[in-house]
């Protein structure tokens, strides 16, 4: 085993564990956010970093496999972000404890009071 | 809303250029990755296409302008990338933390912040990068005014909550854009 | 170095229960498309590593159609529930 099949390896199964804690958070959070806080966050990080590993454990294919991490890198927060938006347009508010601040929930107010006069 | 949308806005011919440059130098890298030969014939075809599609892109891809070369900003473009990889990696062990402790020690809420950024592009890395970023999430931009979802909320007072979450990004991007 | 690859495809399949549980169970639409998104992720890193495994190059197109193909998707439902489109 060379040195870069190591850090392949390692790579790969530290990707693994990440998307495992993705899913278990996805699984385990309150309200749809904070799911998608921990969705995006943990299986973003999953997927580069295995993508990464099999770029190290194959490097004929690095240039190729550095695009697809650029891709989700960018692709991933981008999604996460516009599903919030839109959950929230449709009044799936977060839910907060006793005396949260939640800065938005004005704005959505004055917007469906401004639609329906 | 008394200003148009971003791509119906006159242009002047030394900003288009520019643009166009920097969109076919941009995808004839993209080109390059994909085949992952540099062989001429390849080579040829991948610039006249990433030329013309570049040609027909001058209003939708506003990302940025040949500007974005100088050495001083390819500088700052690294060091953004380190943070934002450095913060990454620390929000991953943050969101490990919450969600493998059985209590899950959270308290969220929306917390909203001004920035000074100009651009739309610039706009979206940063909320892109405040998503990746330990415990927020970007739900909305209005103008320049920006509502993060907090999973752990410090404070709801504006500027606290900006020194928290988007300072050093922020100033990495005024000098990038 | 084979039994790496499929270790990482077991947690990745452990995952894959996880999210399908909540694909079933989430209470309001958004809910169903996070874990449809995740979903697309676990399936792009998955081509990947069955492409190092199978060893062809060729696969991993297929995990960057996909991915842009899963990205366009919730993109387009977004803005369909937003009520944009």
């Amino acid at each position: 085993m060379s040195i870069m099949e190591i850090i392949g390896s390692i790579l790969v199964i530290i990707g693994s564990i990440f998307l495992f804690l993705g899913a278990l958070g996805i699984y385990r959070m309150p309200d749809l956010y904070n799911r998608l806080q921990a969705g995006t966050k943990a299986t973003t990080l999953g997927a580069m970093s295995v993508i990464l590993g099999v770029g190290f454990l194959e490097p004929d294919w690095f240039l190729k496999l550095l695009i697809l991490v650029v891709f989700i890198g960018y692709s991933n927060p981008l999604s996460s972000h516009a599903m919030a938006r839109a959950m929230y347009k449709r009044r799936v508010f977060p839910w907060t404890k006793e005396g949260g601040v939640d800065a938005y929930r004005e704005v959505i107010e004055k917007e469906t009071e401004k639609k329906e006069s | 809303m008394n200003s148009q949308p971003t791509h119906l806005q006159p242009l002047s011919t030394q900003t288009k250029l520019s643009r166009f440059l920097m969109n076919w130098i941009l995808l004839t890298l993209v080109w390059i990755g994909f085949t992952g030969t540099l062989d001429v014939q390849e080579l040829l075809v991948g610039i006249i296409i990433s030329g013309i599609l570049s040609l027909m892109a001058i209003r939708i891809f506003t990302c940025c302008t040949l500007a974005l070369l100088a050495p001083k900003k390819l500088f700052y473009l690294g060091k953004f990338i380190v943070v934002f990889l450095i913060a990454l990696i620390k929000s991953n062990f943050d969101m490990a933390r919450r969600v493998l402790s059985p209590a899950l020690p959270i308290n969220p809420g929306v917390v909203q912040f001004k920035s000074q950024l100009k651009s739309n592009f610039a706009k979206m890395v940063l909320a892109n990068a405040i998503t990746l970023t330990p415990g927020t999430l970007s739900i909305d931009i209005i103008d320049d005014t920006f509502y993060i979802h907090w999973i752990d909320v410090v404070s709801d007072q504006p500027e606290v909550a900006f020194k928290e979450i988007a300072e050093d990004f922020e100033n990495l991007l005024l000098k990038i854009f | 170095m084979e039994y790496i690859i499929y270790f990482a495809l077991g947690i990745m399949t452990i995952s894959l229960f996880f999210v399908a549980i909540r694909f079933v169970k989430g209470p309001t639409v958004g809910d169903r498309v996070i874990a449809l998104d995740t979903l697309t992720t676990l399936g792009v890193s998955g081509v990947v590593l069955a492409a190092y495994l199978f060893h062809r190059f060729v696969y991993l197109d297929v995990a960057l159609v996909y991915g842009v193909l899963g990205f366009i998707g919730v993109i387009v439902i977004a803005r369909y529930l937003e009520g944009a489109l």
